[in-house]
C-alpha cells in the first residue's frame, strides 16, 4: 500500500544481515536487525526512534535514506517507495549521523558545506548565505575558515549539523545526532533542532537516540524499538502516563554490591535496574504498589545493605522502556546485565 | 525557489568534488618532495642507465615522458580507484549516496581534479627532466599530440571510475588489486622504454591499458626520428583504439557504478567500515 499522507511510513520492515561464508563458522550466520517494523510518521513531526544499541535503529534509517535495501517488507519516504525508487527518494532527504567523520582535513569549514551543498545544485550565492547563517547559529561563526582537521568533536558535529540543514531537506534523518558530544554541545544543538522545526513547520525529522531525555526533549511521538522490534509508539507524555499508577524508586544503598538477590527476587517488583556506585549500588524499582516499598527496605536490611536515600520519581522515558522491555539501557549495553 | 535541474546539480557536483583537489591537494605542501623529486630519482636512474649503454638520445626523452605520465597512471590507481574505499572509512560514501546527484558526477568530479593536481606534477616532471638532462623533442603534429594525450586521459580516468566502482563491493579486498596493478602496469605500458621491446603479443595485452598505446603514440609525435624502429602501432591507429578505449570504460564505469552500488546496498556494503 502506497502513502502520500504520511512523509514516512515503514510496513512490516524486515533485514537481515548474513555473515560471509568464511566468517559464519566463527559467528551467528545470520542477525536480523529488523523483524517487522511498522510505523509512520506525518508531515511536520519530529519522531523520535528510541532504543539501546543494537536494537535497529541506525537499520532503520539506513534503509530509509536508501543506504541499505530492506530484506523484505516496504518503506515510504515522501510517498515513494525507498527500494523502488531511490533516486527520487533522494531529493527530498538529507542526514545527519553522530560521530560523522565526514569531509576534507585540508578544506576549511566554509569550503566543506559548499562542497556538500553543490552535490544538492544549491547555486553558490545561496549557499554561501545560508552557511554564514548556520554557522552564526551553532556558534562556529569565528571558525569558518578553519580547516577541519583543527577541529574538535563537537565542533565538528556542529559542522555536520550545518551541513544537513544546510539543503532545506523535506524530511531529514538524524542518526543519534549528539553522540559523544558535552552537554553543554548536545544542548546547543537539541535547541537547534527545535528552532529550526519550529522555523519550517512542513519539515519532518526523524530521530534515533538512545538518549532518553534527548527524545522526551525534542520528540513528539517515539517508538520504542529493541532487538528489531517496535514495541511502544506514541507521545512521550502518554507513554508516561501509563506508568503512573506504578510506584517508581530510587534507592541508595550501601554495602551491597549487587542487589540482584534481594530487588530482583521480591514479587512486588515488576522491574528494576542497578548501576554501581562509589557507596554501593543505585536501584531504580517499579514496584506494584507503595505499600511493597516497606517490605522491600526490611529485605534490604536483611541482606546487610544500608539505605543512603530513597525518594519517589515521575516516571521516564527510560522507566517505560524498563517496563517495556524489561531492561534497562545500561543493561543492555553492558551485555545482559542484572535485571 | 525552483529545484534545480539534474544537469545543474551534475555540473555542480563535478566542480564541487574537483575542489578538494584542485585547491585543497595544493595545500600540503609535501606534494612537491614526493611527486615531483621521488619521479624524477627514478627516471634519473634510467637515463643514467641509458647513457652507460649508449642508447639513442631518444630514449633519454621516452623516459622523461615516462615518468611525466607515470604520475597519471598513479593517481588514477590511488586516488581514483580505491578512493570510494577511503570515502566510505572517512564517512563521506555515504552523504554521496544520499545526496540528490549522481555518482558518475562524483566520479568525474574526482578524476578532473585529479587530473588537475597531476598535471601540475606532470608539466613539473617533464619541464625539470628535459632542461636537467638536455632533452630535444621535435614535435609532428601538435593537434595530434594533444588528441592523444587527451584521449588517453579521459580513458585511463574512464578505466579509474571502472575500477573505482569495483571498491564499492569488494572493499578492501580490492586494494589487492591496486597493489598487484601497480608494478606490473609500469612495467607492460613501458613507462621508461619503448612497448615494442616486450614483443607484438604481450604488447597487444597491454593495450588494454590506455597509458600503453597513449604513451607510445606520444613518443612517435615527440620523437618522429625514431619512429620506425620502436614504434608498436601507427599513432592514428592507436588514436582510433584509444578512443574505443575511452567510450569503453565510460560506458562500463556507469553500469558497473549502478550495477554495484544497488549489490552493495542489498549486501549493506555502502556503510559498513573497514571491511
Amino acid at each position: 500500500m502506497m502513502s502520500d499522507c504520511y512523509a514516512i511510513r515503514t510496513e512490516d520492515l524486515r533485514r537481515v544481515f548474513r555473515a560471509k561464508r568464511r566468517e559464519a563458522k566463527k559467528q551467528k550466520r545470520e542477525v536480523v536487525a529488523l523483524d517487522g517494523v511498522s510505523f509512520s510518521v506525518g508531515s511536520g513531526e519530529l519522531f523520535g526512534v528510541l532504543g539501546p544499541n543494537g536494537a535497529g535503529k541506525t537499520t532503520t534509517i539506513k534503509i530509509l535514506a536508501t543506504l541499505l535495501s530492506p530484506t523484505a517488507g516496504r518503506a515510504w519516504v515522501a510517498g515513494i517507495d525507498v527500494a523502488k525508487d531511490p533516486k527520487r527518494v533522494r531529493r527530498h532527504i538529507g542526514m545527519v549521523s553522530g560521530g560523522e567523520t565526514s569531509g576534507y582535513g585540508l578544506l576549511t569549514i566554509e569550503e566543506n558545506l559548499w562542497m556538500f551543498s553543490q552535490f544538492y545544485g544549491l547555486d553558490t550565492r545561496v549557499a554561501r548565505a545560508r552557511i554564514k547563517e548556520l554557522l552564526e547559529v551553532v556558534g562556529l561563526a569565528d571558525r569558518s575558515r578553519t580547516k577541519i582537521y583543527h577541529l574538535s568533536t563537537g565542533m565538528r558535529q556542529k559542522m555536520n549539523f550545518v551541513r544537513g540543514f544546510l539543503t532545506e531537506p523535506e524530511i531529514l534523518f538524524l542518526d543519534e545526532p549528539t553522540l559523544g558530544l558535552d552537554v553543554q554541545t548536545a544542548h546547543t544543538l537539541r535547541g537547534f533542532v527545535s528552532n529550526w522545526l519550529a522555523e519550517h513547520r512542513d519539515r519532518t525529522i526523524l530521530l534515533t537516540t538512545h538518549a532518553m531525555h534527548e527524545a522526551d526533549e525534542l520528540c513528539g511521538r517515539v517508538a520504542i524499538i529493541d532487538k528489531g522490534r517496535i514495541l511502544a509508539c506514541d507521545a512521550p507524555a502518554t507513554l508516561k502516563r501509563e506508568l503512573q499508577r506504578d510506584a517508581i524508586f530510587r534507592l541508595r544503598i550501601a554495602d551491597l554490591a549487587d542487589a540482584r538477590g534481594v530487588v530482583g527476587t521480591s514479587p512486588d517488583v515488576t522491574q528494576f535496574t542497578q548501576t554501581a556506585s562509589e557507596a554501593g549500588v543505585d536501584v531504580d524499582a517499579i514496584l506494584t504498589h507503595d505499600g511493597a516499598l516497606t517490605q522491600l527496605l526490611a529485605s534490604v536490611e536483611a541482606a546487610g545493605g544500608r539505605l543512603l536515600s530513597l525518594e519517589k520519581r515521575e516516571p521516564t522515558l527510560e522507566d517505560v522502556f524498563l517496563h517495556i522491555v524489561g531492561h534497562g539501557f545500561e543493561d543492555e549495553i553492558r551485555e545482559g546485565g542484572s535485571a | 525557489m525552483s529545484a534545480p535541474s539534474q544537469w545543474t546539480v551534475f555540473w555542480r557536483t563535478v566542480v564541487g568534488r574537483a575542489y578538494p583537489r584542485i585547491i585543497g591537494a595544493q595545500r600540503e605542501k609535501s606534494w612537491v618532495f614526493f611527486e615531483i623529486f621521488l619521479p624524477l630519482l627514478q627516471v634519473t636512474a634510467y637515463v643514467y642507465i641509458y647513457r652507460a649503454i649508449q642508447a639513442p638520445p631518444e630514449f633519454i626523452g621516452f623516459v622523461v615522458l615516462g615518468g611525466a605520465m607515470s604520475a597519471y597512471w598513479l593517481n588514477v590507481l590511488w586516488s581514483m580507484a580505491t578512493q570510494l574505499y577511503w570515502e566510505k572509512e572517512t564517512g563521506n560514501l555515504e552523504l554521496y549516496i544520499v545526496a540528490p546527484t549522481s555518482r558518475m558526477a562524483i566520479l568525474l568530479g574526482m578524476a578532473m581534479g585529479g587530473l588537475f593536481a597531476t598535471t601540475l606534477r606532470a608539466v613539473a616532471v617533464i619541464t625539470i627532466g628535459t632542461v636537467l638532462f638536455h632533452v630535444s623533442m621535435s614535435v609532428s603534429s601538435v593537434p595530434a599530440l594533444v588528441g592523444v594525450f587527451l584521449t588517453t586521459l579521459v580513458a585511463l580516468y574512464g578505466m579509474g571510475m571502472l575500477l573505482s566502482s569495483l571498491f564499492l563491493l569488494f572493499g578492501r579486498e580490492a586494494w589487492h588489486l591496486s597493489n598487484l596493478l601497480q608494478e606490473p602496469v609500469s612495467l607492460v605500458s613501458g613507462f621508461y622504454f619503448p612497448v615494442r621491446a616486450l614483443g607484438q603479443v604481450v604488447a597487444a595485452a597491454a593495450s588494454i591499458l590506455p597509458i600503453t598505446l597513449g604513451l607510445d603514440a606520444m613518443r612517435q609525435l615527440l620523437f618522429p626520428a625514431m619512429l620506425g624502429k620502436f614504434r608498436f602501432l601507427s599513432p592514428g591507429v592507436e588514436l582510433a583504439i584509444l578512443v574505443g578505449l575511452a567510450i569503453l570504460f565510460l560506458f562500463l564505469s556507469h553500469r558497473a557504478l549502478a550495477f554495484f552500488e544497488k549489490l552493495a546496498r542489498r549486501d549493506g556494503r555502502l556503510s559498513v567500515r573497514g571491511q
